[in-house]
C-alpha cells in the first residue's frame, strides 16, 4: 500500500497521522478541530489526498463516519480534539460497538507532561472510552505512533468489526520520529477465528437436511462479512428452499423481493416471521446475536427447535439462547463451506417443506403490516410506502433515526442489496440518521441518500444540516412529523395509562424555514394526495432538503410483541383496540423495557 | 465483590436463574501493557460479574507477559460468558478456567496458594500462645519486638482464614493477603 519513499522515513507525529491514513486507504475524515489536534489539522491543510469533512458537533462526525463505514464496508474515520471533543465522541463509539461498525477515532490529548494535571480540555479519554471501544491506545512515544495507527485499523476492520480510539498527546504530534509502513504481522494475542469447524458445519448440514420446519434467521454479521456473504446467503436460500427472516441490522442481505422472504422479525417484525421462529424445528442463526428485541420472553423462545448459530464472536454463542450446533467463524467463509457441503451431500427435498410453507402462507394472510388508510391525513406507513415506490428504482441509500419512524421504515421500505440501510440498532441512538446520511452521501456523491426521520430525533443532530450544505451533500431529511416522541408515547399508552408525560413537543420549529435558514430546501406536505408530487420535488432538488411530512399524530407501530411476551403472543393491528393496547402488558412486563 | 449475582444482559433476563453458582479460578495470560488490568476489571464491573480475589504480576519478562489469576463466582452459564468476554480483550492471549481444567484432569480443584502477613500485638500469655500457634501453622516470624509479631503464612485460603480467626483474640492488629495464585497439577502448562 505504501510507496517506497515512505519506508522508515523521519517525520513529525502529525505528518505520521496523515501518512498512516493514506497508507490505510483513507479518503475521507470527519472531524472538528481544537487546540490538541492543531498540528494534525495543519498537516491536513497542506495536502489533498485525504479530504476532511467539517461537521458541527463531534457526535455528528462519529455518526457520519459510521454511515460512511456501513455503506462502503470500509473503516470510517473521525478526528476530534481532547476533552469535550473526546467526550462528545462517546455516543457514536458505543453505537459502533453495539452494531459492530469499523470506526477509527483519532483524539488529541494534552501534552504528556500535563496528563493528570487537570489541564485545560483534559479528560481521561482512554479511561472513558475503554468500555465503548473494541480497543484503545494512548501514544506516549512518537516512534510507536505509526505502528499503533496501523494496528488500530487492523483491529477495527477484522474479526467482529468495532470502534477503536487512538489518543495522541500534542507533544507527540510535534515530535519527530521514524515512520513505519503498515505491516502484515498482527500481534499474537489478537487472532480472530474466521474459518468455521468443518465437523460442526457437517452437523449443521445434516440437521438442516432433515428439517421439516426450518428457518434462516440472519443479521448484521452477513452484511459485515462483505458482499460475497450476501451472495452466498442467496445461494443457500435457493438451494435449500428455506424461509428466511432477518433482524433490523441484516435487512438487504437477502432481497425483500425474494420469494422466501418473510420480512423482519422481532418486536415489530411480521407475524409470519415471528410465528415461524416460534414453531420451527431447525433454526439457522447467521450473524445475529439473539438480542432481546428479537427473542421476546426467553423462556418461551422457539421452544421446540434445534439451533445452529454462526458467529465470529465466541461470546455471542450461548449468551442468551442455548445453541445446539455452534459454528465460530466469519459468515462468508462458513457459508462457503456450508453451501459446498450442502451441494455435495444433501438433497434438497423441497416437497417435504410444503406443509411448512402452507402454514407460513396462512400466517402471511393475516397481513400483519396492514393499517387503515386515511384520505385526509397522511398515515406514516403510507408515507414510507410512497417514498419506497418513488425511489426504489434509483441508487438509493436509507438512514433512520430511532423510534416509530425507524420501525415503519424497516417494515415498509424494502431492500434488495446489502449496505443500503443504515440504522442504529443496538444502542438506539436518536440523532443518528442525519449525520449518517451525510457520511453516506460523502461516500456516494451521486446517490440518493434519504434519512427517514422522526421530528424528535432529528432535532438532536439538526446542526449537521449546516455541514451538509457546506460540503454540497444533497441529503434528504424525510421527517415523519407527528409532534410526539412517537415510540415513547406508544409505550406510555401501553404501560402507563396513556399519561403522556413529556412526550409531546409543544414548540416545534418550522422545518421549512429551518431548512432555508441553513441554506437548504424545505418542503411541507399535509395531504395524502399531495404526497407524490412533494416527494418528486424532494428528489429533484439538488441540495439538502428537509421534508416536513405531517402525519397522523397518534398512529401506533404494529404488529408488536409486548414486553415479556413470546413470539406467538403478538399484538396485531386489527386486534389493537384501545382496550387491548392498555392491557397488553401485565404488571411483570412493565418492569421490562 | 458484588455480593449478589446480577443477570448479565438486558431487562429481559429478569427470568430467575435456575443454575447454582459455583466458585471458579481463572488464569488469564495478557500482554503487560498500560491499562490491561483496567480492561479486565472494567469488564467484570461493567457486566456485573463477581471478583472474589485477584492476583496479577509479570511472569515472563522477555515476552512482556503477565498472568492474572481471578477467583470468581457465577453459574456455569455466566462463567462461560466471562471466559469468552475476557478472550475478546485485544491484549489477552489465553484464558483457562483452572477449575474446569482440573475436573477434566480428574482432580477436585486446581492447586491454589495464598500468602498473608499477619500482625499480632500483645504481651504475656497471649503472646506466647500466638507464637505457639504460628509454629503449628508453619507460619514464620518475619518481624518482631517485645510487643508484636508479624507472621508470614502460606497456604490454601481456608488455612489462612483459620489462622486469622485463631489470632483474633490474641491481639490481631492487621492483615495483608496476596489473593490466590493457582496452577493446575501435572506436567502440562496452560
Amino acid at each position: 500500500m505504501s510507496s517506497g519513499q515512505n519506508e522508515r522515513r523521519e517525520m513529525t507525529g502529525a505528518e505520521m497521522v496523515v501518512q498512516a491514513l493514506k497508507d490505510n486507504g483513507v479518503k475521507h475524515v470527519f472531524g472538528y478541530p481544537g487546540g490538541a489536534v492543531l498540528p494534525i489539522y495543519d498537516e491536513i491543510f497542506q495536502q489533498d489526498e485525504v479530504e476532511h469533512i467539517l461537521v458541527r458537533h463531534e457526535q455528528g462526525a462519529g455518526h457520519a463516519a459510521e454511515g460512511y463505514a456501513r455503506s462502503t464496508g470500509k473503516a470510517g474515520v473521525m478526528l476530534v480534539t481532547s476533552g469535550p471533543g473526546a467526550t462528545n465522541a462517546v455516543t457514536p463509539l458505543q453505537d459502533a460497538l453495539m452494531d459492530s461498525i469499523p470506526l477509527v477515532c483519532l483524539t488529541g490529548q494534552v501534552p504528556t507532561s500535563l496528563i493528570g494535571s487537570d489541564a485545560f480540555q483534559e479528560c481521561d479519554t482512554i479511561g472513558i472510552t475503554r468500555p465503548c471501544t473494541k480497543h484503545n491506545w494512548l501514544v506516549k512515544d512518537v516512534n510507536e505512533l505509526a505502528a499503533i495507527i496501523h494496528e488500530a485499523f487492523h483491529v477495527a476492520t477484522t474479526g467482529r468489526p468495532g470502534p477503536v480510539v487512538v489518543d495522541i498527546p500534542k507533544d507527540v504530534q510535534f515530535a519527530k520520529g521514524i515512520y513505519v509502513p503498515p505491516q502484515t504481522a498482527p500481534r499474537t494475542s489478537y487472532q480472530p477465528k474466521v474459518q468455521g469447524d468443518l465437523e460442526k458445519i457437517k452437523a449443521a448440514v445434516e440437521l438442516m437436511a432433515n428439517a421439516k420446519r426450518p428457518i434462516l434467521y440472519t443479521g448484521g454479521g452477513v452484511i459485515n462479512s462483505g458482499p460475497e456473504a450476501s451472495h452466498l446467503l442467496r445461494e443457500l436460500v435457493d438451494l435449500t428452499g428455506f424461509p428466511i427472516t432477518s433482524t433490523l441490522m441484516g435487512l438487504g442481505a437477502y432481497p425483500a423481493s425474494g420469494k422466501n422472504w418473510m420480512g423482519m422479525l422481532g418486536m415489530h417484525g411480521t407475524y409470519e416471521a415471528n410465528m415461524a421462529m416460534h414453531d420451527c424445528d431447525v433454526m439457522v442463526c447467521i450473524g445475529a446475536r439473539f438480542d432481546d428485541r428479537i427473542t421476546g420472553r426467553l423462556t418461551a423462545f422457539s421452544p421446540n427447535s434445534k439451533k445452529i448459530h454462526i458467529d465470529i464472536d465466541p461470546s455471542s454463542i450461548n449468551k442468551n439462547v442455548h445453541t445446539d450446533v455452534p459454528i465460530i467463524g466469519d459468515v462468508g467463509r462458513v457459508l462457503e463451506d456450508l453451501v459446498r457441503l450442502w451441494r455435495a451431500t444433501a438433497k434438497a427435498d423441497k416437497k417435504a417443506l410444503h406443509p411448512w410453507w402452507e402454514q407460513i402462507a396462512k400466517w402471511r394472510a393475516r397481513d400483519s403490516l396492514a393499517y387503515k388508510m386515511n384520505h385526509d391525513v397522511i398515515m406514516p406507513q403510507h408515507a414510507v410506502q410512497r417514498l419506497y415506490a418513488l425511489t426504489k428504482d434509483m441508487d438509493t441509500y436509507i438512514t433512520t433515526e430511532v423510534g416509530q419512524h425507524q420501525m415503519w421504515a424497516a417494515q415498509h421500505y424494502h431492500f434488495e442489496k446489502p449496505n443500503r440501510w443504515m440504522t442504529s440498532g443496538g444502542l438506539g441512538t436518536m440523532g443518528y440518521g442525519l449525520p449518517a446520511a451525510l457520511g453516506v452521501q460523502i461516500a456516494h456523491p451521486d446517490a440518493l441518500v434519504i434519512d427517514i426521520a422522526g421530528d424528535a430525533s432529528v432535532q438532536m443532530t439538526m446542526q449537521e444540516m449546516s455541514a451538509a450544505v457546506q460540503h454540497d451533500a444533497p441529503i434528504k431529511i424525510f421527517i415523519l412529523n407527528n409532534q410526539y416522541m412517537g415510540m415513547v408515547r406508544q409505550w406510555q399508552q401501553l404501560l402507563h395509562g396513556n399519561r403522556l408525560s413529556h412526550s409531546y413537543t409543544e414548540a416545534m420549529p418550522d422545518f421549512v424555514k429551518l431548512a432555508e435558514a441553513y441554506g437548504g430546501h424545505g418542503i411541507r406536505c399535509e395531504k395524502p394526495d399531495e404526497l407524490d408530487d412533494a416527494i418528486k420535488e424532494m428528489i429533484a432538488v439538488k441540495k439538502p432538503v428537509i421534508f416536513d411530512c405531517r402525519v397522523a399524530t397518534l398512529a401506533n407501530c404494529f404488529p408488536m410483541i409486548p414486553s415479556g411476551k413470546a413470539h406467538n403472543e403478538m399484538l396485531l393491528p386489527d386486534e389493537a383496540t384501545d382496550e387491548a393496547v392498555a392491557n397488553a402488558i401485565d404488571a411483570k412486563g412493565r418492569e421490562l423495557v | 465483590m458484588n455480593a449478589q449475582l446480577q443477570p448479565t444482559g438486558s431487562a429481559y433476563f429478569i427470568a430467575k436463574e435456575t443454575e447454582k453458582p459455583e466458585t471458579h479460578t481463572l488464569s488469564v495470560l495478557v500482554d503487560n501493557e498500560p491499562g490491561v488490568l483496567a480492561r479486565v476489571i472494567g469488564l467484570f464491573s461493567g457486566r456485573g460479574y463477581n471478583i472474589e480475589s485477584l492476583t496479577v504480576s509479570e511472569t515472563e519478562h522477555e515476552k512482556h507477559l503477565s498472568r492474572i489469576t481471578i477467583v470468581t463466582r457465577g453459574t456455569p452459564h455466566v462463567l462461560e460468558q466471562i471466559k469468552h468476554q475476557l478472550e475478546r480483550i485485544v491484549p489477552v492471549h489465553r484464558v483457562v478456567d483452572l477449575t474446569v481444567r482440573s475436573h477434566e484432569l480428574g482432580q477436585d480443584r486446581p492447586l491454589e496458594r495464598e500468602l498473608a502477613l499477619v500482625k499480632v500485638a500483645g504481651t504475656g500469655e497471649a503472646r506466647v500462645e500466638a507464637l505457639r500457634l504460628a509454629d503449628a501453622f508453619r507460619a514464620s516470624v518475619i518481624d518482631a519486638n517485645t510487643e508484636h509479631f508479624i507472621f508470614e503464612i502460606t497456604g490454601k485460603g481456608s488455612k489462612i482464614d483459620q489462622f486469622i480467626a485463631i489470632m483474633k483474640p490474641l491481639g490481631l492488629v492487621e492483615i495483608c493477603r496476596t489473593g490466590v495464585a493457582a496452577l493446575n497439577r501435572g506436567p502440562q502448562g496452560m
